[in-house]
């Protein structure tokens, strides 16, 4: 979540929402959380686990290119 | 009795000192739905957090009465919680920022009390050519 708060304070464009997934199971059935972290990016670009900055970055520019 | 222990107040408190301007925690609860428990814990974490700052205000609102500014926050569900610093920079807890994402949270009031985010020069200057919107979650759980 790091990352996506920090971005989110970088752009307007960006909004990062952290989701207790336990507490919240429709929404991890609807994106099937099978394992944690999982990062969904505009309900299109989706990846498990922590990844360095210049990654998450190709991930959301994948998300905000396909929006294109 | 508090949530937070003797220990875990005085590791906020020595994190706050990194805190550069004032913070706002909008708290969204519903009470009489079946997430009034949680609403109610997150309540109480949040208001412990804050009294832990120089400058950290709570704002408690409900999701049933205060619709017109849950529509403005894009919050459907409960309990939530948006970090604010300067404005709103769309950073959203939803369920009780335990375990993990206590630390997250503490971390997105200091980035959010500055307005500086922690990344390379690169990353921002690509965040800051978007041209569309994007909406991240991440999903974790309390351990």
């Amino acid at each position: 979540m790091r990352l996506a708060q920090h971005m989110a304070v970088a752009s307007d464009r960006v909004r990062a929402t952290a989701i207790e997934a336990t507490e919240f199971p429709d929404l991890s059935r609807s994106y099937r959380v099978m394992a944690v972290p999982k990062i969904v990016i505009n309900d299109r670009v989706e990846f498990e686990g922590a990844l360095p900055e210049s990654e998450f970055l190709s991930a959301v520019l994948r998300a905000a290119s396909a929006e294109a | 009795m508090a949530l937070l222990n003797d220990q875990d107040q005085a590791a906020v408190r020595k994190e706050f000192e990194k805190l550069a301007g004032p913070v706002k925690l909008v708290v969204f609860s519903q009470e009489l739905s079946e997430s009034a428990e949680l609403c109610r814990q997150n309540e109480e974490l949040i208001r412990e957090v804050a009294a832990l700052a120089p400058d950290a205000t709570v704002e408690v609102l409900n999701l049933a009465i205060d619709r017109d500014r849950a529509a403005a926050y894009g919050i459907d569900r409960v309990p939530a919680t948006v970090v604010e610093g300067a404005r709103d920079y769309g950073i959203r807890f939803l369920g009780i920022p335990s375990g993990y994402e206590f630390s997250n949270l503490i971390d997105s009031m200091i980035v959010a009390s500055s307005g500086e985010p922690g990344l390379s020069a690169e990353t921002r200057a690509s965040l800051a050519e978007l041209g569309s919107d994007i909406d991240i979650k991440v999903f974790s759980t309390p351990t």
